[in-house]
This record gives C-alpha cells, structure tokens and sequence, in this order.
C-alpha cells in the first residue's frame, strides 16, 4: 500500500466536508464540516511529514488544531449568542449582509 | 548671464548704450524698493483695517503716495549726480526664482527710463491723491478707493522698476487689478461692472501676449531679465523669434494701452470715478505698453517687420481715436478717445525705432500731464454740474468755473500742440521723425508723416469742440428756475490746486524738457541716441504745416460749437459721425469676430461636453450601476451562497492551473 | 507489546502488512462517518460521527508515526472540542431535528457540484502531483515522536508557539465577551424580595404546615388555627390544585367528636402506652375507624 491512499481519504474527507458546509443549514453542522475539512488537511500533513521524513507538517497540524480550538471557541459563542437573540441556530436566518 | 558677463566686458564703457547695468547698494538707491513698499503697505493696510481707518484712511493714502514721491525725487537727483554713462543701477533684492537651470533674481532696474516714469507716476499721482480726497469726499468708500489708488501706485512702480519681464508681468499684472477694481468701484451699477469686466479681459488678451513673449524671450535667451534678454547679442537669433516676440509684446501693449485692435475697453473704462481716469486711464497705466516697447528697444530694433507693425498699429489708433473723438458727447468718453489717440502717437514714434523712442516718452510726460489736467478739469466740471457728462448740456461754464476753465484751456492748448506749450514740443517732434525715412522707405515716410499730420489737425478739431461746448457757447443746462437745480460752481482747493499744479506743467514743462534737447540726453542711456535722418520736408515746413492745420480745426471747431447753437438733442449727423459714435462699429466688429463666435464655441463645447464628456461619464456611472443591479441579486445574504461561490471559484481555479500546466 | 505496535506502525518508508490492516478497516468507516455528518437528521448524530472520524484519524496519526499528534488529536479534538459542540448542540436544543429540505434556490445543486468538483479537482491534484520517495520518520523521530516534535516546535516555531499562545487567550476572553449578557434589571436579592413581600401584604412567617394532628400528619391534611378552623394555605399547594386536599372541616368535627368521647369514657388517656397490657392504645379502634371514615370517603372523593 503506498502513501498515496492516506491523501485519497484525506481528499475524500475534505470534499465530504466542503459539501457539509455547503448544503447543511445548521450552523452547528457547518462548523463541524468545517472542521472535518481542517482535520482532512492535518492527514494530508502527517502524511507528507512522514513522505519527506521531516516532522515540520506535525508541527504545523498541531498548529492547525490549536488554531482550530480556538476558533471553535469563538465560533461557538458567536452561535451560541445568535441563538440567544434570534431563537435559531440556522445559518439561513443570518442574511442582514443583504440589502 | 555668462552672455551679459562676456559681452559687457567685451564692450568700451563709452559705448554702452542701452540696458547696462551696474549693481548698486547704497546711498539713496538702498531705500529705492520703499517706492514701492510705501504705497503697498499702504494699501494692505486700508484694507485690511477695514472701517476702522475710514477717517483717516485718505490722508494714508496721500501720504504714502507722497513719500514715495519724495523717495522717488530723492533717487531722481542723485542720479543725476551720476555720470550720464554710468545711469543704469540694479538693485538687487534677493533671488525669486531658483529652480534647475532656471534662475532669476528680484530687483530694481534704476535707469532714466524707469526714473521717468517713477516720477510721473508719483508726482502725477499725488496731485491726484490729493484731487480725490475732494472729489471723492461725499463717498463713503473712499477710503476703500484709496487702497485701490496705492495699489495701483505700487504696481505701476513695479511695472517701471522690475528689471526682468518677469517681475515686469507681475506689474502689469497688478495695474490691471487696480485698473479692473477701480472701474468698478461704483460695481452697484451693472454698466460699470460690466465695463471693469470688458477693460479685464482686453487686458488679459493682451496679458497672453507677454506670457507667450516671456516664453519665447525663455526659450530664446535662457532668462528674462533685461540683462539677459536685452543685452543678448540679437544677431545669433532668427528674424522670425525676433519678430515673433516684438509682436508678442506688441499685443501686450495693445491691450494695456488700448490700441488697435484691443482699444475698445478704455471708452468704457470712464465708468470710473474720473481721477481713475485722469491717473490711470490717461496719465500712466494706458502708457504702459509705450514703456514696454521702449523699454524692449533692443527687441524691436532688430525686428523690422515687428517694428513696421508697431508704427502702423499706433497709425491707425491715432486716426481712430480722434475719428472717434469728434463724435463723442460725452466729456469724459472724448477725452478717452483722444488718449487712445495720443498714445498712438507715442506708440507710432516708438515703432520709428531710436529716432523716436525718446520722443515717444517725452510726449508720455507731458501728455501725462496735460491729459491729467484735462481730465481733473472734466471731473471738476462734473463734480459742479451733478455728475453731468453730456457736453451738450454744458456750455458757457468759462463765467462759473475760472480756475477750471484756465487750467483746462492749459491743457487744450497743450494737446493742440500750440508754441510753447508743451504738447507742441513734443508731438512736433513725433511728427517730425514720422516724416524721416527708415531704411530708405520714402514712401513709409510720408504715409505715417501725412497721418500723424492728419491727427494733429483732428485732434485740434476734437479738442476744441470739446473745450467749446464746454465752457463757450450759450448755456444749455437747467437751472433752478427751469425746474433743474444745477448750479455750476468751482470745486474747492483741495481739487483746483492740483490742476494749477498740472496746468503749470502743461504750460511749461515741455520747453523746459526740450530746450538743449536735455530730456533725449536724460533717456540717451536707454535709447540710446539715434542719429537722426533728415525728414522728407524741412522741419519749418513741417511746423507751419502743423499749426495752420491745428488753428484750421480750432476755428472749424469755432464756427459751429462756439458761435452757433449746439443742439441739445444729438443730431443724426453723417454717417462717418453716426459710425464714431459708436467707436466706429468697434464693438459691433468685436461682436461679430470674437464674442459671437466665442459664444457659439463656448455653446458646442458646452453641448459637446454634456453629450459626449457628460453622456460618458454618467454612462460609465449608469452602466456600473446597472451591473450592479444585476450583480445585486447574487447577494443574497446566505453564507451559504457565498461559501458555494468561493468554493466553486476555488475549483474552477484550480482546473484553470491543471489545465494550463497539462 | 509497544516494540510490536512500534515496528508495525512506526510509520517507515513502507506500509506494513498491520498498518495496511488498519487504513482499510479505517477507511471506510471514517467515509461512512462523514456521510453522517452530511446526512443526519439530529445535530447530534452528526457530532457523533464525526467524533468516530476523529478517533479513527487518531489511530491512523499513531499509525503514521504520528503519535504526539495521535494523542492531541484524541485530548483536544474528541476531548475537548466535540465536547463543546456537543455542549452547544444541547444549549440551543438537542431535539430540534434540522429539516434537510434545502431552501435557497440552485444551493443543493451548487453544494453538490463543489462537492464533487472540489472531490474530482482533488484527485486531479493528487493524480499529477509528484512524490518523492517515502522517507519515513524512523530518523526524524528518534529518539521518540513528541521529543522530535518537541525540538521542531520549541526552536524553530518557538514565536509562533507563543503566537498561538495569545492567540487561544484572546480567543477565550472573545468567547466570554460575544456570550456575555448584560443584566437589565437590577439582582434581586433577599432584601428585596423581602422588601417586596412586606409590600404587597402577604404572608410573612413561614407558613404553617400541614397535619398537625399526630394520627394524621398527612400532606393533605390542613393545620388548624388556634380556633380549630383550618389553615387551606398550610397544605401544598400542587395538592390543592389537584383537588386531592382532605376535608379540614370534616377532620376537625371527627377530631372534636374523638376528643369528646375519650373525655366522656374518662382517664384512660392518662396512663402512657406502654402501660397497656395489650400494647395498644385504648382507644385505637376509634381512631382508626374514624381514620379510615376519613380514607374512605377521600378515596371515594
């Protein structure tokens, strides 16, 4: 089995979590397509780290976690006082950007 | 400069002629830029204070004019205490202008064509400071007009005194602002605003034409200092710049001293309270274009063509004005148009080259004088008859105004250029050198000679029949008993003395001037001294021929304004006066070849720049906006929409760049 | 035991047989769980599978050598991050089902076509990309993986360690402030709901409580006042509102009947209880009757 495989899954995954964010409506399940997608790419680093024999791509996922668990944090609260004001955590009912 | 510095050294001092200069710093000469900063602070401060100097504004005035009299007079006979080749100063002020190759300095050009001038114009204008502050008593903007008067004063100081065209311009510059605000300075009534609007913009026609000499004299000689320009050596440069820049400068003295084509504006000019126009419109600015020429000598002396021009220009203006000036009834508008006659003369001698530069400013001077006294005359008249100007509704004011009617005849007798008043002295001369053949073209001779000639006996007619219907004659103005209540009475002293002063001139300053032809020695530094041709009469038959012309249109002028009834009522008259009523059509040619087109122009262009400048840019605008429109609707305020499109682009990008690799 | 997870999932140039193992057990289920992220109903099920596909991208970190970054993927994504998504989901309503009917108009269609766009482009990607050689991290991770991650992060990431730092502390204090309320009435504390009984007039003792009585001290059973009648607000309220409240008036009369009676049969109350020789009081099965008069009739009520 070459290596190859684990950037296919990581490909797969990634679309898989693109398309979440894209088609479902809760903001809940669109952050956490999101951060299917962010754990797609921390794959596709470990696997390279290890193709190249250099742990800079572990490092730098482990960066993309940390980073990622902050923006969670943020985003949740943000949800979490939208929901607060408005009784809905669906990303539709946010559209004030339209004139 | 390296060309002044090669060629003054080059040169014997006893044969520098024109445009020489040496530096000067102290003495006298070191106190000569107050000339100007006395009558400039002045003015600044009128202004500035306002209201609050009102009641002692005017005496300001006189005093600044005054001093720089005194400064002026000072300067004046210490140079005199100079040896005569040694009579051209520069006083450096500092450096103006230093940008790359182009370097210029400020300062004062000391010589007797400045001196001159600087004379005149403060002796003149003080007496006339000192008229105003009478005529203009029942004003209550007089101090405001005051300003306006130093101002002027300190402009044409700097016109006179600049030693560099550039300095010159902001001079000239600045008398047309302080000719523009006083023709104006009764702006309440729309015909004088619009006359201060038509005497700016002739200006500025003019104006264009120093701005384009100042480029070419730039571009030809490297500087426009005087030193640089007129101390170039003229034979490196082609006929046709030469030429190019003597017209150039002929248009601008055109425009500042109303000559043809551009004299219309000085007929309206006399919308200003009437020492304006006895100062600037008659004494000084109007010559300033003379002084331009004169002072460009070196220019015109080698462009023939450009020089041929100027005489025929001056030519023309001096039968104009006096065709012009025998129609007018209006006191004021006759005394213009024979200024735009004399200074026809002034100009037509300049063109004749050295022989007549001098001659030309001797006659500036004592018409300065003359002219001035003539027109304080008209305003006295005026000021005793209710602002009345209508010469048909004068007459036999002799027995009610005497000081007036002396110093009028004074002035009268001097423009008509009786023995031995002064105008005699001088337009003889100019007459005389009109008849001396240059570069051996008879026929110039006696073209501009019979002209000049022709002038002398038209303004003899015009003159008289206004110093006729004026003061001789049976009364035609209304009394109290005819139900009008004009009261003609002599003005008080603050008004007759400077005319007694202005007539003594007109009496005596021109023998003075001429005897020992000192006043061509006094200019000889600048002028140079041409050696004079002979002229195609003898210069007897010459005289003789000037004053049986002259007493011919005194006595025409006689028999029908004197003696017999002057209708109140204009008659119509013959067509040529019908026509000089009217500035012989002037304004109507105007009309017709520069405004109307003008309009049209403007009116295309305005209509092409709303169809195609306007339509563009409002169709840039609506098309932007109607994208927008459309573009609009993909809003639509869904993040997922926004996230679909980014992501959408995203895979088209990536496609793109597969693609463009494979 | 770990030497044999070391030498099989040591993450070398080559995939071992173990390793190959785990990825295809793995896989699938890791693309199975994402489908549920794309396609269940309840928030919740979402979460959980995507807490399976984090796990299992745990395993294949260790698998690749990874294994620091194995355990922080278990501690702070599966631990800590799905923790507060499951937090959230709960806070805004973990029954609310999402409706997958899709709203904006061409948005299905658009996901769809990303979706797969983005999957076809990537695998265009993958498929012209060049790889080197596998190296392995056999070298690199001598001699542990965190040691190795360790010297990587503290020399030459150092600032942007200490970056991220901040970065999660403002992340934190954010989080406080986006959720923050503000009060828009003042606290009310026990001063001022005192202050605010006394106001209104109501009862300032506590109340009494029911069944004072020592044969009913039942919740249903009002307290009598001094007067014998009875106290409606010393029984319970949701009692009350059930109507399952005894009769006072009727206790009281039976109460007033039993003490009248045993006054008229004498002394027999004064010796204690236990002086009986049968044990029981004397008087019980009066009690009792009229007790289970009471139960009966509440029964039948």
């Amino acid at each position: 089995m070459s290596l190859d495989h684990y950037l296919v899954l990581a490909g797969i995954l990634f679309s898989i979590g693109a398309a979440t964010v894209l088609l479902r409506r809760n903001a809940i399940i669109v952050f956490m397509g999101v951060e299917l997608m962010l754990n797609a790419t921390n794959l596709l680093l470990v696997t390279f780290s290890r193709m190249h024999g250099q742990l800079d791509g572990q490092v730098l996922a482990f960066f993309v976690m940390v980073v990622a668990a902050a923006e969670v944090v943020v985003g949740l609260a943000i949800i979490v006082s939208i929901y607060r004001t408005r009784r809905s955590a669906s990303v539709d009912d946010v559209n004030l950007l339209k004139s | 400069m390296h060309t002044l510095m090669s060629w003054a050294t080059s040169v014997p001092m006893s044969e520098i002629g024109p445009s020489t200069a040496e530096p000067v710093r102290a003495g006298i000469y070191a106190v000569a830029p107050l000339l100007v900063g006395l009558p400039l602070a002045s003015a600044a401060l009128l202004l500035l204070l306002g209201r609050r100097s009102d009641r002692w504004g005017h005496w300001l005035g006189v005093l600044a004019s005054a001093g720089a009299f005194v400064i002026g007079l000072l300067t004046f006979l210490a140079m005199l205490g100079r040896d005569s080749s040694s009579r051209v100063l520069d006083v450096h002020l500092g450096t103006w202008i230093d940008a790359g190759a182009f370097h210029l300095d400020a300062g004062m050009r000391l010589d007797p064509l400045s001196m001159t001038f600087v004379l005149l114009v403060t002796f003149v204008g003080t007496l006339i400071h000192i008229y105003s502050v009478a005529y203009m008593d029942h004003d209550r903007d007089r101090r405001r007009f005051f300003a306006y008067l130093n101002l002027f004063v300190a402009a044409m100081l700097v016109l006179v005194l600049a030693d560099s065209y550039l300095l010159m311009f902001v001079g000239w510059e600045g008398v047309g602002l302080a000719s523009y605000l006083l023709i104006g300075f009764w702006n309440h009534r729309t015909p004088y605003a619009v006359a201060a609007k038509k005497a700016f913009v002739a200006n500025r026609i003019g104006d264009i034409g120093l701005i384009v000499a100042l480029g070419l004299m730039f571009a030809t000689f490297g500087g426009v200092d005087f030193g640089t320009v007129l101390g170039a050596d003229m034979s490196g440069v082609s006929q046709a710049t030469l030429t190019g820049i003597g017209l150039m400068l002929l248009l601008a003295a055109c425009g500042k001293s109303a000559q043809f084509p551009l004299q219309s504006w000085l007929g309206d000019a006399m919308a200003g309270p009437t020492p304006v126009s006895a100062l600037i419109h008659a004494a000084t600015m109007v010559t300033a274009g003379v002084y331009l020429i004169v002072r460009s000598s070196a220019i015109f002396d080698a462009a023939p063509t450009a020089q041929l021009v100027v005489v025929i220009v001056g030519a023309i203006t001096l039968l104009f004005g006096a065709i012009v000036g025998c129609a007018k009834d209006d006191i004021k508008k006759a005394l213009a148009a024979s200024t735009m006659s004399q200074i026809g003369y002034m100009v037509l001698a300049a063109g004749l080259g050295p022989v007549g530069y001098a001659f030309a400013i001797f006659h500036l001077v004592t018409h300065g004088f003359f002219k001035a006294g003539m027109f304080l005359g008209a305003g006295s008249v005026m000021h005793g008859m209710d602002d009345q100007v209508d010469m048909r509704r004068f007459g036999g004011l002799a027995r009610y105004m005497k000081i007036t009617y002396v110093t009028f005849g004074a002035g009268w007798l001097a423009i008509l250029g009786v023995p031995p008043f002064s105008g005699f002295w001088s337009k003889d001369k100019i007459i005389e050198s009109a008849f001396i053949p240059t570069d051996g073209h008879t026929w110039r001779a006696w073209l501009f000679g019979m002209v000049a000639l022709l002038g002398a006996g038209i303004t003899s007619f015009y003159m008289s029949r206004l110093f006729f219907m004026t003061f001789e004659g049976e009364r035609r103005w209304t009394t109290k008993a005819d139900g009008g209540d004009q009261h003609p009475h002599e003005a008080s002293r603050l008004m007759t003395w400077p005319m007694i002063i202005l007539a003594i001139g007109s009496v005596g300053l021109g023998a003075v001037l001429a005897s020992g032809s000192r006043f061509v020695d006094w200019l000889a530094p600048v002028t140079g001294s041409g050696e004079h041709g002979e002229p195609v009469l003898p210069a007897g038959v010459l005289i003789a021929l000037t004053l049986v012309l002259v007493i011919a249109g005194a006595v025409l002028a006689w028999r029908r304004y004197a003696i017999s009834t002057v209708p109140v009522i204009p008659p119509i008259g013959a067509p040529l006066t019908r026509a000089a009523r009217v500035d012989l059509y002037q304004d109507a040619v105007n009309d017709a070849l520069l405004v109307e087109p003008g309009l049209h122009l403007t009116r295309s262009l305005v209509y092409a720049d709303k169809a195609v400048v306007d339509g563009g840019a409002v169709g840039i605008g609506q098309t932007t906006v109607g994208l927008g429109q459309i573009l609009r609707k993909t809003q639509t305020g869904f993040v997922r929409s926004y996230a679909a499109t980014m992501l959408i682009g995203l895979v088209v990008l990536v496609v793109a760049v597969l693609v463009i690799q494979s | 035991m770990s030497a044999v997870v070391h030498a099989a999932l040591a993450g070398g140039t080559q995939t071992s047989g173990a390793e190959e193992a785990l990825f295809w057990v793995l896989a699938p289920v890791m693309v199975l769980a994402a489908f549920g992220l794309l396609f269940a109903r309840k928030a919740v099920h979402a979460a959980l599978s995507l807490i399976v596909v984090m796990i299992s991208l745990a395993f294949m970190y260790v698998a690749q050598g990874a294994v620091f970054l194995g355990v922080v993927q278990v501690v702070v994504y599966t631990g800590a991050i799905m923790m507060l998504f499951l937090f959230v989901l709960m806070l805004v309503g973990v029954g609310s089902s999402d409706s997958l009917v899709e709203t904006i108009r061409g948005q299905r269609w658009a996901g769809w076509l990303a979706g797969l766009g983005l999957a076809a482009v990537l695998a265009g990607v993958l498929g012209t990309a060049l790889y080197p050689d596998p190296v392995g991290l056999d070298e690199a991770n001598a001699p542990t993986n965190p040691e190795g991650v360790a010297r990587v992060i503290f020399s030459q990431h150092v600032f942007a360690m200490e970056v991220v730092g901040a970065l999660l502390v403002t992340a934190a204090l954010g989080a406080l402030v986006l959720t923050h309320r503000r009060r828009l009435t003042p606290k009310r504390g026990q001063r001022e709901l005192a202050d605010l009984r006394v106001e209104g007039g109501h009862h300032l003792a506590p109340l009494p409580a029911p069944g004072v009585y020592a044969r009913h001290n039942a919740m249903d059973v009002p307290a009598l006042d001094p007067y014998g009648d009875p106290i409606e607000s010393s029984v319970p309220r949701v009692l009350r509102v059930r109507g399952q409240e005894a009769d006072a008036a009727e206790y009281a009369a039976r109460i007033d009947r039993v003490l009248a009676g045993r006054s008229a049969k004498g002394d027999a109350t004064n010796p204690p209880p236990a002086a009986d020789p049968a044990g029981q009081p004397v008087n019980a099965p009066d009690i009792a009757d009229a007790v289970a008069g009471v139960d009966l009739e509440g029964d039948g009520k």
